[in-house]
């Protein structure tokens, strides 16, 4: 797992350089606190658990009913997706592998190359993968969707096979690419063409600064052919408080014309028991005027991080790609193993940052750079960077 | 159409039945048929250009199978509609929830100021932290080993903590895969069979025996004590056992656990033991499995806040996985567990380990103790209750759930009969497999005052029928529920006062 070789080199690295303070420009993991409207909701809710008024059980397992409205109202408004076809949950990850044990082990899949590991480990998990294949470090029954500069970081449809699911990623981790919507007309197209079902992921489309489409609901004939999963981690800061979401438009039906709301409905009852009603709480306050404006002032601060980085690297004459769109900057080393390049920041510079290898074998040659942390941090991290390449 | 499956969609929030309401009958369908009629009669005229024909737009993705196995909603959400719908049809009866075991009295202060402390500091640069190890904070690991597991040789890194039990059973089941066989109690807490439907562990409902093809049912009667007889159990790869047991009560003896760890130990099963309940054990029962020697090499254990701490709807729970346990290969299952862990989970919310940290200090401890107490109460109450009116009751000693025994009536009847007449919620037994036919789960989670209330409307339903059958017959036990059967519904309505002339009693559940 590469987190693990992540946490493994850099134990390694403080071991050999003691004095080092290290900097993570690794995992996303946001880094500034809580706003206090959100916080306060939380603490409020939590001391009322504790008067007779107050104390809740129990809550539906597809999330509290005036939380799964604000999430519709806030970010599907005119796309006619209704309260009742948002379940919240404890996270994108979560729900990623709710929905795997949704479909079976019998569906075929496609994931961008490359992409957040969750969808082809989950997949492994389940037994839609088949075995891996060291010379090509992909597993044979995943349909891999390369996405490249070359491509504009999209899939060449016409060169990709049917698979019953395609998990897509916008805007993009790790490459921070946000598809636009010209590009998933094309997707939506080529899923209804096909038959398939879209696991649209857009745990960072708050970050989007273009007009590049926010939901996969904006694109029509999506309700057909789309499931949409997102988060509260990298919008509220809720990395560790555990919120997010998953979609599931009534239209949307399996071959047999079953709807397949109701198989995750009934996923999510049997196998899950709903959000901490605290963190929903939370959730609840972060999509009010105020709270939702506070949360806003978080990602441009990251983005803001971003842009530093992205010049950062930019000076130093290396193509650099996202960044403008999501928290992420992905940076091409030409001809270099995306380890040997991790190793090298790590030596020179003692800064953390994730090999593009982990995310598939599309990221081998290219660096994830996090743009979550503190701006001094970030900063000085620009200023070690200055000595990397000669 | 549109309008019908909205209002399906709306009770979706508390009901899980799929078939029910889904089935190939009656999905959206706007093929205007009524258009396609070929012009027998010319006097029917076609408008000059009807619209085509719409069919639905389906994917080509096939159903998953296993969830097509399923037979109708997971029970609680069931037994949640029907109480919405009984609540509907009788706005004003004052309903009394002892169905689904949801805990009702506040969190004890020490453990909120804990959480209302945790999420205070999320809001300032000092104590802000984002995501947390997948497995659990290391301090509420570390006390929940020496708190539960004290001198078992369990140690911090063996507990993983999680949003709750049946998640947790989720995970394990994904762990395991599809290609193990299970054992359950029967009756047990469904979500075992459940998932291990879902995972594909199971071949297809037996309507003739309810039950699921491949699942070995290990029967738990008054007869045998509630511990299966294992010399009729044939072998599974794992073996789901729960004790305190939900929903009958029964607390598996030191004895009665030596030989179910021998015999998983024979058999080279996996036992995952659902300790949920343990804190409301009253005798000398062990609290966890791995109080019997040898247990580290079989077992798996999970268990909760949410019965001790009223974290219902808080989500904090944990499973624990001996380094000793081991694969048939002799790969170790904590290091797979970790690996799910890892992958299809993210770690519990920080502020609910905060709270389970609290709990397990010594004041938390005690205040746990005196929620659980007070719970305990309720079910002495609800046990002299049945006892009083000369029903055969087991459970409620050792567990919140008080397992009534009605011979000879299906579960679902009873349940609708004492909903009904009663206006109060409880289980069918057979909601909790084929071996709870017969019985009705009565929670002991509800304020005090429901409690007595609901004791009182039962005593007034079954003491009137105490009499008439006095009247009757002797000491047939049976023959006291024929006579309630025979006897004027009517009458008996009448006197209850919840008779309305209009409104005969609500159709029975198949």
């Amino acid at each position: 797992m590469a987190s693990k070789q992540i946490t493994d080199r850099a134990v390694n690295h403080v071991w050999k350089y003691p004095d080092a303070k290290l900097i993570s420009l690794g995992i996303g993991d946001t880094t500034e606190p809580i706003p206090h409207v959100i916080a306060s909701s939380m603490i409020d809710y939590v001391q009322a658990l504790s008067t007779p008024e107050g104390y809740r059980g129990y809550g539906a397992e597809q999330g509290n009913k005036e939380l799964r409205k604000a999430i519709a109202q806030k970010f599907y408004k005119d796309t006619g997706i209704t309260d009742t076809e948002v379940f919240v949950s404890d996270g994108a990850q979560c729900d990623i592998s709710r929905l795997q044990l949704l479909l079976g082990s019998n569906v075929t899949t496609a994931v961008q190359d490359p992409s957040f590991p969750a969808y082809t480990d989950s997949s492994v998990i389940i037994g839609q993968a088949g075995d891996f294949d060291d010379r090509n470090q992909k597993y044979r029954n995943i349909e891999y969707m390369s996405c490249g500069p070359q491509t504009h970081f999209f899939p060449d449809l016409s060169i990709t096979p049917r698979t019953d699911i395609i998990f897509f990623c916008s805007p993009n981790n790790p490459t921070g690419h946000a598809a636009s919507r010209v590009q998933l007309q094309q997707l939506v197209e080529f899923a209804h063409k096909n038959g398939s079902i879209i696991v649209y992921d857009s745990a960072y489309a708050v970050y989007i600064t273009d007009d590049s489409p926010r939901s996969i609901f904006e694109i029509p004939g999506a309700k057909e052919v789309a499931i949409e999963i997102s988060s509260f981690s990298k919008f509220a800061g809720f990395t560790g408080v555990r919120l997010g979401w998953t979609v599931v438009p009534k239209e949307l039906r399996l071959s047999n014309g079953f709807p397949i709301i109701n198989d995750f409905n009934r996923i999510v009852c049997t196998c899950f028991n709903g959000a901490s009603r605290i963190s929903q709480a939370g959730g609840l306050a972060s999509l009010s005027s105020d709270g939702f404006k506070a949360a806003r002032s978080r990602i441009d601060y990251y983005m803001a991080n971003a842009k530093i980085l992205l010049d950062a690297f930019a000076s130093l004459g290396l193509k650099v790609y996202g960044g403008t769109n999501a928290p992420y900057v992905w940076v091409h080393f030409p001809g270099l193993s995306s380890w040997d390049v991790f190793n090298m920041i790590l030596e020179k510079t003692h800064i953390i940052t994730v090999p593009g290898s982990g995310f598939g074998p599309g990221g081998e040659e290219y660096m994830r750079i996090s743009a979550f942390g503190n701006r001094k941090t970030i900063v000085e991290a620009t200023r070690r960077l200055e000595s990397l390449l000669p | 159409m549109a309008s019908m499956l909205n209002h399906q969609l709306s009770t979706c929030a508390i009901s899980s039945s799929s078939s029910t309401f889904f089935n190939k009958t009656n999905f959206i369908s706007s093929t205007s048929s009524n258009l396609s009629l070929p012009l027998k009669n010319p006097r029917i005229q076609c408008v000059a250009n009807p619209p085509a024909e719409k069919t639905t737009y389906t994917t080509k993705v096939s159903r998953n199978a296993n969830m097509a196995k399923l037979q109708a909603g997971y029970l609680f959400p069931e037994i949640a509609r029907r109480k919405a719908a009984h609540m509907l049809k009788y706005p004003d009866a004052q309903v009394i929830s002892l169905g689904i075991g949801d805990t009702t009295e506040p969190i004890p202060e020490v453990i909120t100021a804990a959480m209302a402390k945790r999420a205070q500091s999320l809001s300032t640069i000092e104590g802000y932290s984002g995501y947390g190890a997948e497995q659990g904070e290391k301090q509420l690991r570390s006390a929940i080993a020496s708190t539960f597991y004290k001198g078992l040789g369990i140690e911090e890194g063996d507990i993983f903590v999680s949003d709750g039990a049946k998640c947790d059973i989720s995970r394990l089941q994904v762990l395991f895969g599809s290609n193990v066989t299970i054992a359950v109690q029967d009756p047990s807490y469904p979500a075992y069979v459940d998932s291990g439907v879902i995972m594909g562990q199971t071949g297809q409902f037996q309507k003739d025996v309810e039950k699921y093809g491949k699942i070995e049912y290990m029967k738990c009667t008054p007869e045998n004590g509630f511990f299966p007889d294992l010399s009729t159990v044939a072998r599974s790869d794992i073996i789901f056992f729960c004790s305190p047991n939900n929903p009958t009560g029964a607390a598996a003896t030191r004895e009665q656990l030596t030989r179910l760890v021998q015999f998983a130990k024979d058999n080279g099963s996996i036992i995952v033991y659902d300790s949920a309940y343990s804190l409301y054990i009253s005798d000398e029962s062990p609290q966890s499995i791995f109080e019997i020697p040898g247990a580290k090499e079989v077992a798996l254990e999970t268990s909760s806040f949410s019965k001790f701490a009223g974290f219902t709807g808080v989500r904090l729970g944990w499973t624990v996985v001996p380094k000793e346990l081991l694969f048939s290969d002799g790969f170790p299952v904590a290091k797979d567990f970790n690996r799910i862990v890892c992958t299809c989970f993210n770690g519990s919310s920080n502020i609910p380990q905060a709270g389970g940290t609290a709990c397990l200090s010594p004041e938390g401890v005690k205040a746990m103790s005196e929620v659980v107490g007070f719970y305990k109460e309720n079910t002495k109450i609800i046990v002299d209750t049945f006892n009083s009116l000369g029903f055969k009751v087991y459970g409620g000693k050792n567990a919140p759930y008080v397992w009534v025994y009605f011979p000879g009536r299906s579960s679902w009847d009873v349940f609708a009969e004492i909903l009904e007449k009663t206006h109060i919620v409880t289980t069918p037994g057979s909601g909790f497999g084929p071996g709870g036919e017969g019985f009705i789960r009565v929670s002991a989670f509800g304020h005090r005052e429901n409690v007595l209330e609901a004791c009182r409307r039962f005593k007034q339903l079954y003491k009137f029928i105490s009499n008439d059958e006095s009247k009757l017959l002797e000491n047939a036990w049976i023959g006291k529920h024929m006579v309630l059967h025979l006897a004027s519904s009517r009458q008996v309505y009448q006197e209850l006062g919840v008779w309305s002339e209009n409104r005969p009693p609500d159709n029975l559940p198949q």
